[in-house]
């Protein structure tokens, strides 16, 4: 316990030198410019890198974010060491029940994709009942009829599969896992969903970059990546079956369909096998999580102020449509809409900060 | 009364050294108390030979369960082949720069190469390993992947060969030339004076210079993790892909958390006694040759 409040403090001593030594240039238009910092996930990371630089030009404060995994960000949000912090997974009932109230704040929405190497074809069409079979180690070659049934204008090669997998624990993971889970049943009772799985096949590397490092240098590969990693590096990427039975690339709209459906009011919701016809079948959301009682750990009310105006900052649709330029799908409507709520019912002392 | 101390500036440096050579050893006990508290937890609900000996790595929430044999076998296997495989590589070089060519240009440039190779960083071999060897080995058709515990060693090879090496060198240049001498005079040849001279006396040191050369090996993170696969189950042989302890720690420790991060913390624990135990010996056996001489 003590050395893990060491370390989140010692995580943030870390990045309170960073942003100092950062900081100086930027602060001009507010009076009062405001340090903030958070830690979490490091898949919207370079999102969150261009929106904190925009923060920091529009209103003088300024953010520094640890990318440091989701389980991490939460750790140091338990640890009250930070202002809020980022996961790809929201909190389940259990983990919220051992904190104080939180509101999550979904920030935009990416995918999981599954790159491949096959030196035949550039092209491959899967399923979810397929593509959890290959990771079970139950689809064994390329040319099995369950893949060439999908694929019947391909001559898929008579060659072993090698799945490739995170080696580390990872949102990604937990996301590719759930929606296996959702299409599969076998699986959901074998392995489940879980930042880390124990794939029984193939191989595993750190990282985005470390799988589709694996990927594009061993022929007959196929992987799961982040899909801002892969949009970025141009992968070959599978074309899923969603829900409704339609061929679906992943694209920044087919991501952004995946959540355009019921939203519950807290935005704790998976959209993994989205039933919207349009929608890419893996896709995800990823959260800003703060506490409702910003008053905490000694923060300032212009530090809880400065919090919830880079939350609404993100959700703006000038923000928002930033996304798509650095890969990421932007929020649809109703998401919006119920952060908006949420974020109003965020408090400092018992007294609501951001008025209409 | 009133008693003034005296400071010279001798005894000003002899605290100032005392506290420095203090601080180390205060160090490392600080270390390996952090990694025993932090591994109660699991060596609490799994038992210490529990943890040591099971092989399943189960992170399903709700049925987690942790044990250490497939790195623990990981590491052992990539070091032991790496070992096997280095003995020709360093005696060879040993011998050539301390025995056959000793003292002459073409050793000492050789000698210092060797050295160079142990100076650079892991990341570079795991990175010439990753895109230069791995496919290598898939061509070959030694396992369809290319990554795996026999990839891992091999480039480990690489790596400790300066280790040996260089110590060896230093050792078969020790074996004092009366000796050496004595024996050709009355006839030996130089194989003879090689078996029955030059390894029987730096033996105990050459043995030492791949202690400690094995010492290194167990420990390399970045170089395995690049190469070995990163599969948390036991290799069925060289050809499959595992995990070693420093590899599964410096990958999963990002997002662990409760018992699995303790599971972790033992792992390192275990590593450490490991090298420790390693070190120690090596250290002892080149004391040991030293006073004899």
């Amino acid at each position: 316990m003590k050395t893990k409040q060491f370390l989140s403090s010692a995580i943030a001593l870390f990045t309170v030198a960073m942003l100092a030594s950062c900081g100086g240039a930027n602060n001009k238009q507010a009076s009062n410019p405001v340090d903030l910092s958070g830690a979490g996930a490091t898949f919207p990371e370079p999102f969150y890198t261009m929106v904190f630089d925009s923060f920091n030009i529009a209103t003088g404060n300024t953010v520094s974010y640890g990318g440091i995994g989701s389980g991490g960000g939460v750790r140091n949000l338990k640890d009250k060491t930070v202002d809020f912090a980022a996961s790809d997974a929201f909190l389940s009932d259990e983990e919220m029940g051992e904190m104080e109230d939180v509101i999550h704040i979904p920030t935009c929405m990416g995918a999981v994709v599954l790159a491949f190497n096959l030196p035949e074809t550039q092209q491959l069409n899967l399923s979810g009942e397929v593509t959890a079979d290959i990771f079970a180690g139950k689809i064994k070659k390329w040319n099995d009829p369950a893949l060439a049934a999908l694929n019947p204008n391909i001559s898929l090669p008579d060659k072993d599969i090698i799945p490739v997998f995170r080696s580390d624990g990872s949102g990604t993971t937990f996301v590719f896992t759930h929606y296996l889970s959702q299409v599969s049943t076998e699986w959901q009772t074998k392995y489940g969903a879980a930042k880390s799985v124990d794939f029984p096949a193939g191989q595993a590397a750190k990282g985005n970059p470390g799988v589709a490092g694996i990927v594009k240098e061993t022929p007959y590969s196929i992987g799961y990546v982040g899909s801002e990693y892969a949009f970025a590096q141009k992968l070959s990427m599978a074309t899923m079956k969603n829900a409704a039975g339609n061929l679906v690339a992943p694209t920044i709209s087919s991501i952004s369909a995946a959540a355009q459906g019921d939203m519950p009011a807290d935005t704790r919701t998976m959209i993994t096998n989205s039933s919207n016809p349009e929608a890419y079948p893996i896709s995800c959301l990823t959260w800003i999580i703060i506490y409702k009682e910003q008053a905490y750990n000694n923060r300032t009310k212009e530090q809880a102020k400065a919090t919830l105006q880079l939350l609404d900052f993100i959700l703006s649709p000038e923000v928002q449509k930033t996304a798509a330029s650095i890969n990421y799908a932007p929020l649809p409507e109703t998401a919006v809409s119920n952060s908006l709520k949420n974020l109003k019912a965020a408090t400092y002392n018992g007294k609501t900060l951001l008025q209409d | 009364m009133t008693k003034t101390i005296k400071l010279s500036p001798d005894s000003g440096f002899k605290i100032v050294l005392t506290s420095a050579a203090v601080f180390v050893p205060l160090v490392c006990g600080a270390v390996v108390l952090s990694l025993v508290t932090n591994s109660v937890d699991a060596f609490g609900k799994f038992g210490f030979f529990g943890f040591l000996f099971s092989s399943e790595w189960s992170q399903t929430p709700g049925s987690e369960s942790y044990g250490a044999l497939p790195f623990i076998l990981g590491t052992l296997l990539t070091t032991l082949l790496a070992l096997i495989l280095c003995v020709p590589f360093s005696l060879s070089i040993a011998l050539f720069n301390g025995e056959y060519y000793k003292g002459t240009t073409l050793a000492k440039t050789l000698g210092t190469i060797v050295d160079l190779l142990a100076g650079i960083p892991s990341v570079i071999y795991g990175l010439w390993g990753f895109y230069v060897l791995r496919p290598i080995v898939m061509t070959l058709g030694l396992s369809p992947q290319g990554s795996g515990i026999l990839t891992a060693s091999l480039v480990l090879t690489i790596m400790i060969i300066p280790y040996a090496a260089s110590l060896s060198t230093e050792f078969i240049k020790m074996v004092p030339a009366n000796l050496k001498e004595g024996a050709y005079s009355l006839g030996a040849t130089r194989a003879e004076v090689l078996g029955k001279i030059v390894f029987p006396t730096a033996g105990s040191g050459i043995f030492s210079a791949f202690i400690l050369a094995v010492g290194r090996a167990l420990g390399e993170t970045m170089t395995v993790t690049m190469l070995i696969g990163n599969t948390n189950q036991i290799p069925g042989s060289i050809y499959d892909t595992g995990n070693s302890m420093a590899s599964i720690v410096a990958n999963q420790f990002g997002e662990a958390d409760g018992l699995k991060l303790s599971s972790l913390f033992a792992i390192a624990l275990i590593l450490f006694v490991i090298t420790a135990i390693i070190n120690i010996i090596g250290k002892i056996i080149i004391r040991r040759n030293a006073i004899k001489r």
